[in-house]
């Protein structure tokens, strides 16, 4: 079980050689596609279970986590080798473990969900795409190959979200992810170099001579960088912004509600369960670096990272309030949650924002997945306004979209009720100030309100569509069992998955962090613990029965009736339904300022280096023309009168020679006579 | 078959050949000029492929030395051989060559003509990257020119034929510039040997020696000569590749040549400056470089980023890559120089040598994802009728699937993903120089973000969204331009994943280039 760490390689290199499989045969029939796709990524769970297996319980304690890696050269450079490998400790093993399984379920669920779609093949392909890069960079232990694995998924990110090319929206759509998050991407790329340049490896554990490690990270410590930064400080930043880019946090987020063009198989995989939480698992991968960057008191990355996270919890939820679009809503969710799990790496550390990401990995997935459901069974419609009256229709999708939803909100015992609370409790213990766990709580209120919201115009009241619209009046119909049991399962994962990592019994954040479990039922009395846990409960059942109140089916109301909120609150409503209008604002400077840069690089080739290039070509004509002059005027003037002349003295002796024997043989006569002479005269 | 020169062979094959396709040819079909013009490029590439599996990477020095007394009045020499980046650069000429022949078809009625002219351009292109006596170098250097102005001139579409002008005075002029150098070099050490140039370099006497040669004040130091002869050497490379602001021919004629001229130029010939500036300007002229390297990133940096910027707002795909070019090449220079800014100690030798092995790697690797690019530009100009405009397609992924995937990997590697080619020479690129240069290079890498951003653009227009009813009926890739492309693609692949199998060629030539410049400790 130990040796484990070897085969750990397959793990990514299964759903790699599916995905290398479908692109090479995309005539397959759709049962051996499946089949392909799935059972790679079934044999990635198994292995990825086993490995979590094997990192249970090997805990030494104290604070010392159990870790094996393996490196090996990748190339040269110079007389050093780029080394890259793999690790298997408890983060890289759950994150493993989390990855394949909601990936199982939602391959399972797309089996079903995509099972009209021409391109049945190329999904798959690009999904097990997907799954590969996202594994791999759940086990990277080198900050090179994480990198690599991070661009990957954003590249699968930006296929699947453009999977549909034939809708205008759709490429618009990828485009947007693909570069908003690659600006985040360049500060995490700047910090890899900083990092391979002031430590010179980029290996996350090496035997001791890892960056994250406790040499490197004391010498790294050492040395400052521009302000007074000390050099890890910098380098967290860096990868900060990267991770926020990723991860949606504000004001990176605008690609992710975009992404909801995609598939909803692929939002619910990459925009909400895995892919968007790389930023985070990337931040908790490089805690140790992180955490001894909290020395300087003004630029504490990770501080920033609480505040940053806090306001992007807050602000998602407002947002999601007056959202229409199912899709829509729950991505501003997934932002808003994501900004908890930054505000717990933050406040807390590794080991709450990664409790946090599992729980919201499996009840957002859900919820995506039933969004699906819905959708499908009632042919695209994505509109909340016009469905409605879902509940005796598919009951089995109301049940476990409400289970999810209840999650979601903090309902008492469910799974996101422990790790929110979590993060809340970390938020309030938080020394610097308090503001990040107010905002916390406002957005806890808020987002049981937008989803009981949702769930009141999903499930209750009327078919909305159905009543104004004759002609379609099929009922929608339950999915088969392979959209529906996945949803089971992860219903099931979202209900009890809290469980793990209860005050009480804190097993997952001690197995993170490699302490010896210690069950203290008492610290479940402590009034702070207690207080918050109630004060928790009390919000979100506030929330929801806000969300009830406002919106019950009784009150209800056609799709084109006035939102109850807009009425209360116009202004409120109209900013948060436009998103706040960040869109907008960064069409305005951003963009425009592309378009000018790129205008002004255009108009200064053509009208300033080409002109100078032109100007250059003039004046080497204007030489050459006062050469030719110069020539014309003075050199060839003396050469011309030489001609000249030689063509009057050769005109002369022309004469001479007119053919007539007479004159030649007198000439001769007269030559003879005067070499006679000369010859005579030489001779005395 | 021990001693073959393999060198002057693979020079000499496409000249010959070359010159009986130019002289024979002439009653000769279309498709029989193709076939014995790709033949020979063939031939050649299969030489270098020869040349390639018998030399010794490990060795680091210049190796398969072929060497004559030429004309012994001017101490020169037929002097020959090649280290680990001629080696690449000359696999990567012999195997783009075949590429553009095979479709000299389309020139029909002269095709003999073309394939001549494509001909004797690789001939001049192999003859520089392996010649290290200046004199031929130089006129190989010349010979790659003619035909290539030759090849745009007569084979240009009518209105832009006039692009051939630019291209030619710019290189022109930019030779001239390098002569004129190289001769006063020549006037006071009386050598053309490349080697022994960066010997007296290093010694500290070239300059000293030209100075006195040219009857420089009494007690004035050399160093106004020497950053004179630096500064027109380097002009006549600068052109070449090019940097800004002498670049501005480069679009034009990008854009006018025909698709297969374009691979060539912008996959292999814009190559030829970038390896006189490694083999000829920075060893000759090491301490000059070292002194004008801030200027010299400055310009860096405005390429990559104003190249970048400029490529956004083209409506000419031709343009845009041509563009995008001048951008990949930029990275090039900033590894090249940053090296030369930075010191000589202990720690910063293995981020020298990760920057000079990025830069070779991305000469060859650029060479094959613009090869590629251009190629596949070509043949959708050949399915379009000449249409080349960013907004004259849309949704060709629905018509034509193969093709826009293969377009999408190219693009997606040109723009830098990992696991394709072009990261890993960018990454060392970066890698070596945020070591020495941190601004510039953090500057730079503005010029990846902005790559994504027209790259992603091209994709958007012109294969997502409805399908164009206009292209209804466009085919997709046939068995002959899959003869092409899938080997283009297994190259991207492989030397993404596993890059090692080109770095063996440059690694220790790396090495050994540093320990030359004094480099290393």
């Amino acid at each position: 079980m130990k040796d484990i760490v070897h085969i750990l390689w397959l793990i990514p290199l299964l759903p790699l050689l599916a995905a290398g499989a479908l692109a090479l045969a995309p005539r397959l029939g759709k049962r051996s596609v499946s089949f392909l796709a799935v059972g790679a990524l079934a044999a990635s769970c198994v292995l990825s279970v086993l490995a979590l297996w094997a990192t249970l319980g090997e805990s030494e304690g104290e604070g010392e986590v159990w870790r094996q890696t393996v490196n090996f050269p990748w190339f040269s450079m110079g007389a050093a080798f780029m080394e890259i490998g793999w690790v298997l400790d408890p983060l890289a093993a759950v994150m493993a473990a989390l990855v394949s399984f909601v990936g199982c379920m939602i391959f399972l669920f797309s089996v079903g969900y995509m099972a009209s779609d021409k391109q049945y093949a190329r999904f798959f392909c690009l999904m097990s795409f997907f799954a590969a890069a996202m594994l791999g960079l759940t086990i990277a232990n080198s900050l090179l190959l994480l990198f690599i694995c991070w661009e990957l998924v954003g590249a699968a990110s930006y296929l699947l979200i453009g999977f549909w090319t034939r809708k205008p929206g759709a490429a618009a759509a990828a485009k947007k992810a693909f570069i908003v998050t690659r600006i985040g991407d360049l500060g995490f790329f700047i910090g890899m170099l900083w990092l391979s340049s002031a430590s010179g490896t980029l290996l996350f554990y090496d035997e001791g001579k890892g960056c994250l490690e406790e040499s490197a990270l004391t010498s790294l410590g050492a040395q400052t960088a521009l302000f007074g930064l000390a050099v890890p400080a910098a380098l967290t930043w860096l990868v900060l912004w990267g991770a926020m880019g990723k991860s949606g946090q504000a004001p990176l987020h605008v690609w992710l509600p975009d992404a909801m063009e995609g598939p909803t198989p692929v939002s619910a995989l990459i925009h909400a369960a895995t892919m968007v939480a790389a930023g985070i698992f990337l931040l908790a991968r490089i805690y140790p670096l992180a955490s001894i960057a909290g020395d300087a008191v003004s630029f504490d990355p990770l501080a920033a990272a609480a505040w940053i996270g806090s306001l992007t919890a807050l602000f998602g939820a407002i947002v999601a309030v007056a959202q229409t679009d199912i899709k829509r809503i729950l991505a501003y969710s997934t932002i808003s949650q994501l900004g908890y799990m930054m505000l717990g790496l933050g406040a807390g550390g590794p080991a709450t924002a990664m409790f946090h990401l599992l729980t919201h990995a499996f009840f957002k997935a859900l919820l995506f997945l039933g969004a699906g459901s819905v959708i499908h069974a009632c042919r695209g419609e994505q509109d909340i306004r016009r469905l409605g009256g879902l509940r005796p229709c598919m009951p089995f999708t109301f049940a476990c979209y409400a289970v999810g939803m209840l999650a979601l909100s903090g309902f008492p015992l469910l799974s996101g009720f422990w790790s929110k609370d979590a993060v809340l409790h970390e938020a309030g213990a938080w020394n610097p100030s308090q503001l990040p766990f107010f905002f916390g709580l406002a957005g806890a209120f808020l987002t049981a309100f937008y989803m009981s919201r949702q769930m009141v115009y999903v499930f209750f009241g009327e078919n909305r569509a159905r009543t104004e619209n004759r002609q379609s009046s099929t009922r929608p119909k339950e999915n088969d069992a392979m959209m529906t049991l996945p949803l089971l399962v992860l219903a099931a994962g979202a209900a009890l998955l809290g469980f793990i990592g209860t005050p009480a019994l804190p097993a997952f954040q001690s197995y993170l962090e490699g302490q010896a479990l210690e069950t203290s039922a008492g610290v479940l009395w402590e009034a702070k613990t207690l207080g918050l846990l109630l004060l928790s409960s009390v919000i979100a059942l506030a929330g929801i029965f806000f969300g009830w109140l406002l919106y019950r089916p009784s009150r209800f109301h056609p799709a084109t009736q006035e939102d109850p909120l807009r009425r209360m609150l116009p202004r409120c409503y109209r900013w948060a339904e436009n998103q706040f209008f960040v869109d907008e604002l960064y069409q305005r400077t951003v963009l425009r300022g592309l378009r000018f840069l790129g205008d002004l690089a255009e108009i200064v080739d053509r009208r300033m280096w080409e002109r100078a290039g032109r100007l250059c070509a003039a004046f080497v004509r204007g030489i050459a023309w006062i050469a030719r002059l110069a020539d014309e005027g003075l050199a060839n003037a003396g050469l011309d009168r030489f001609c000249l002349s030689v063509r009057r003295i050769a005109a002369l002796l022309a004469k001479i020679q007119n053919g007539r024997i007479q004159s030649y043989l007198k000439i001769a006569g007269a030559s003879l006579a005067i070499v006679a002479l000369v010859f005579a005269w030489l001779r005395s | 078959m021990n001693n073959l020169p393999l060198i002057s062979l693979m020079t000499f094959i496409p000249l010959f050949g070359g010159g009986i396709l130019w002289c024979f040819g002439g009653g000769w079909s279309g498709r029989k000029a193709t076939r014995i013009g790709t033949g020979i490029g063939l031939l050649t590439l299969a030489v270098a492929f020869f040349l390639g599996l018998r030399f010794d990477p490990d060795l680091g020095t210049i190796q398969h030395i072929e060497r004559y007394r030429w004309i012994p009045a001017l101490n020169v020499d037929y002097f020959v051989g090649v280290d680990g980046l001629s080696i690449l650069m000359v696999g990567l000429t012999a195997l783009l060559a075949p590429v553009a022949l095979s479709t000299a078809r389309e020139a029909a009625p002269r095709a003999h003509r073309f394939a001549a002219l494509i001909l004797f351009l690789e001939a001049g292109l192999i003859g520089v990257f392996t010649a290290l006596n200046f004199f031929h170098w130089f006129l190989f250097w010349e010979l790659s020119l003619i035909p290539a102005f030759f090849l745009i001139r007569l084979w240009a579409n009518p209105r832009q034929s006039e692009a051939a002008f630019p291209f030619f005075l710019y290189a022109f002029v930019g030779s001239v510039a390098l002569l004129l150098s190289f001769l006063a070099l020549f006037a006071a050490t009386g050598t053309f040997d490349f080697a022994e140039l960066a010997e007296q370099a290093k010694r500290g006497e070239l300059m000293s020696r030209v100075a006195a040669n040219l009857g420089w004040k009494e007690g004035a130091s050399p160093q106004g000569i020497g950053l004179l002869l630096f500064g027109l050497a380097f002009f006549g490379v600068a052109v070449k590749v090019p940097i800004y602001p002498f670049h501005t021919w480069s679009p034009a004629a990008y854009a006018a040549a025909p698709a297969s001229v374009t691979l060539l130029l912008s996959g292999a010939m814009s190559k030829m400056g970038l390896y006189a500036l490694l083999r000829l300007i920075l060893p000759i002229f090491p301490d000059q470089a070292a002194q004008a390297a801030a200027p010299l990133l400055i310009l860096t940096v405005g390429t990559i980023v104003f190249s970048a910027l400029a490529a956004c707002v083209q409506t000419d795909l031709r343009r845009i890559f041509a563009y995008s070019s001048i951008n990949h090449l930029g990275y090039c220079f900033l590894g090249a120089f940053a090296v030369m800014s930075g010191p000589a100690d202990a720690s910063s030798t293995p981020d020298a040598a990760a920057a000079i092995n990025g830069v070779g790697l991305h000469m060859f690797n650029h060479g094959v994802l613009a090869g590629l690019i251009f190629f596949l530009l070509g043949r959708l100009e050949a399915r379009a009728g000449g249409l080349r405009g960013l907004g004259d397609f849309g949704g060709l992924h629905s018509i034509t699937p193969r093709l826009a995937a293969v377009a999408w990997t190219a693009l997606l590697a040109s723009l830098g993903l990992p696991g394709l080619n072009a990261f890993i020479g960018e990454f060392l690129i970066f890698k070596g120089a945020f070591a020495h240069v941190q601004w510039a290079t953090a500057f730079s890498s503005l010029g990846l973000l902005l790559t994504a951003v027209f790259l992603l653009n091209v994709i958007q227009k012109v294969f997502a969204g409805p399908p164009n009813e206009k292209w209804r009926t466009m085919p997709d890739l046939n068995r002959g331009e899959w003869l092409v492309i899938a080997p283009a693609l297994a190259l991207i692949i492989s030397a993404g994943v596993y890059p090692q199998y080109l770095l063996r060629f440059v690694n220790e030539t790396s090495l050994h280039w540093l320990a030359q410049l004094g480099k290393t400790p």
